[in-house]
């Protein structure tokens, strides 16, 4: 048997576990299933990729760090486009879902939410055209690391990303101030507030930090894969799947749940054949409706 | 001659979206139900409908050469199950989870019509589809206007049903649930049974729209069901009005239009290399369109839904 799929699908579960982070934390504080969330990546990607095209612009060709395909413009660009998709989220929720959720329908939300997603999708078709684009196109070589598994040296820098950011995100949430004011909101908004939360705050460092982790897991995509204004929405069943695998409001239970899924698209990819991957994440949702709803860490709602 | 029968082609396809905005209707405007796989349930009509009518097919399962009629009866049989199944195993679960499903459902029933050739010809679709009035096909006019007959005629029996279903006991039951589901439930109905059912009941309303497009073209491919086709009926509902059958078919009409205008014009102002951006900013204004109307009009044009204020209940006004 060819372990070959298990890296593979820690990789595809990294991105889909970063990406479920920011729709866990919206449907834990704000109260609704971000259809849009998908869209924030692939506008990070994009936007990272601007800015990596305007410093090459600036300064001329950069060589690559060490063994990776990819030198530090792309990591300052990341940071530059982790803050872009940050303020998009700001600004799509200031017109938007404040608007709408302060009338207390959590559903007409989702809805403007859908709405939102194609308008923003088309938008990244109309500026860039549905044509795949790369960050790089040099081809790496994968090292042999046994078991027949081989590794390209972007997927373990991207693998060790992805743990750093997963611990940092779990560290804020548990630690800090602001962690423990979005729990608070998350659980009892009302009560939060009449504790003297600043719940306009929490609502903004949810939106900052869904959208810059989207970004990221966007730009992974991009690294390992390709570009396309439709990755992000194809990646938006995968994240739900996970959100709602791992129980809402976790975000370790998220990312648990994206590695659980991204296994198993790769082992189907392997054993089943690629065509039928999309599918995956229906049948484990499905599972996860009928046998345990609340998901693997979550909490009975009230 | 020409113009009257293209507004027939027209105002036939505008009608056939008004079945499945009527059908979407019953599951939004009447019960609350947020369904964003309208799709896949219009493709499970379409592909049902024409596995059974079409002649034999050595290639993939069945061509059954079944009449027309009872193509229709198994599209809304398969679609309505479909639909039965996702509701009971999400409707006792927050609304969001039904949203999430039905995204799900379309996004496999799109994955199944593509890879599974055996059963659904893969890309390339399934033609041959017999289509009614297939001996006038030589006189175009005639040909088109009998369609339109036949589609209106349907578009008006889906929308007698509804209406009556609407105002009969069972309708009403279903507008307590969604304006206050505890006292509804106190009343000794069940919530999740009178959901399922018309979540089913809309369900197959949607397949009977794609099933009668499917014989009306004669063709279909997966392509044909992207989601693209859920936002199209999505804003043609919010537009004509949540809640209002009235609604649910002028606002397919009127948005419908607007579409096949708009696609007309940028046809005729961008050079062809240019078509398939200004097609993506068509979608664009779509979207901009529908939270416009969501965050200015709710009601759309004939609405009735209320919105009501959940945590607002204490600011009752002094009566």
């Amino acid at each position: 048997m060819n372990l070959q799929f298990v890296v593979d699908g820690l990789l595809t579960g990294s991105m889909i576990g970063l990406g479920a982070i920011g729709v866990t934390l919206t449907y834990a504080i704000l109260r609704f299933s971000n259809f849009a969330h998908g869209d924030f990546m692939a506008w990070g990607t994009y936007a990272t990729l601007a800015v990596v095209g305007a410093i090459g612009a600036m300064v001329g060709k950069v060589a690559p760090i060490g063994p990776f395909s990819f030198g530090w413009p792309l990591l300052v660009a990341l940071v530059v486009g982790c803050a872009l998709t940050g303020l998009l989220a700001l600004a799509l929720d200031a017109v938007l879902f404040s608007r709408l959720r302060a009338r207390g329908q959590s559903i007409i939300v989702v809805m403007a939410s859908f709405g939102a997603s194609m308008a923003l999708r088309s938008l990244l078709e109309f500026v860039f055209t549905s044509r795949p684009t790369y960050f790089s196109r040099a081809i790496q070589i994968a090292m042999p690391v046994g078991f027949g598994i081989r590794i390209t040296p972007d997927q373990v820098a991207l693998l060790v990303l992805t743990a750093v950011l997963v611990a940092a995100t779990h560290l804020l949430m548990t630690r800090t101030q602001t962690g423990r004011s979005m729990q608070a909101v998350s659980q009892n908004p009302a009560l939060a507030r009449v504790v003297g939360i600043d719940v306009a705050r929490v609502v903004r460092a949810t939106w900052l930090l869904g959208a810059a982790l989207a970004c990221v897991a966007g730009t992974m995509v991009g690294i390992l894969v390709q570009i396309r204004p439709l990755m992000g929405f194809d990646m938006l069943l995968p994240m739900f799947a996970a959100a709602i695998l791992g129980g809402i409001g976790s975000v370790p239970g998220a990312v648990l749940g994206g590695l659980i899924i991204g296994l198993a698209e790769a082992a189907a990819v392997q054993f089943v054949g690629a065509e039928w991957r999309a599918a995956v994440s229906f049948v484990i949702l499905m599972a996860v409706l009928f046998v345990r709803p609340i998901g693997l860490f979550g909490v009975k709602e009230r | 001659m020409d113009l009257i029968g293209y507004g027939a082609f027209f105002l036939t396809t505008a009608l056939i979206f008004a079945i499945i905005s009527l059908g979407l209707n019953l599951q939004w405007g009447l019960t609350g139900l947020f369904n964003v796989g309208v799709a896949g349930f219009v493709a499970i009509g379409a592909y049902t409908s024409a596995l059974m009518t079409t002649p034999d097919d050595p290639t993939r399962l069945g061509g059954f050469g079944l009449p027309i009629l009872i193509g229709w009866a198994g599209a809304m049989a398969v679609s309505g199950i479909a639909a039965a199944i996702t509701g009971f195993a999400t409707l006792r679960l927050r609304s969001d989870y039904l949203a999430i499903t039905t995204f799900g459902v379309s996004v496999v029933v799109q994955l199944v019509a593509l890879n599974a050739q055996k059963l659904t010809g893969g890309a390339f679709g399934v033609g041959f589809i017999p289509r009614p009035f297939a001996g006038l096909a030589e006189t175009p006019l005639l040909f088109n206007l009998s369609n339109l007959a036949i589609v209106a005629v349907v578009t008006l029996l889906a929308y007698l049903a509804l209406e009556h279903l609407s105002r009969s006991p069972w309708g009403r039951v279903l507008k307590a649930l969604r304006e206050d589901e505890r006292a509804a439930i106190s009343l000794g109905k069940s919530a999740r049974f009178y959901r399922v059912q018309a979540f089913a009941v809309g369900g197959a309303l949607m397949g009977l729209a794609g099933a009668v497009q499917a014989h009306f073209t004669g063709f279909i491919a997966p392509d044909n069901y992207a989601p693209m086709l859920t936002f199209q009926v999505w804003v043609m509902l919010i537009v004509g009005g949540s809640g209002s059958n009235l609604g649910a078919v002028v606002g397919s009409v009127l948005v419908w239009a607007i579409w096949a205008g708009s696609g007309a014009l940028t046809a005729t102002l961008f050079p062809p290399e240019q078509q398939a951006r200004a097609a993506s900013l068509q979608i664009v204004a779509i979207g901009v369109m529908l939270c416009v109307i969501l965050l200015f009009r709710p009601n759309g044009l004939f609405g009735n839904l209320t919105y009501r204020r959940r945590f607002g209940l204490k600011a009752r006004k002094p009566s």
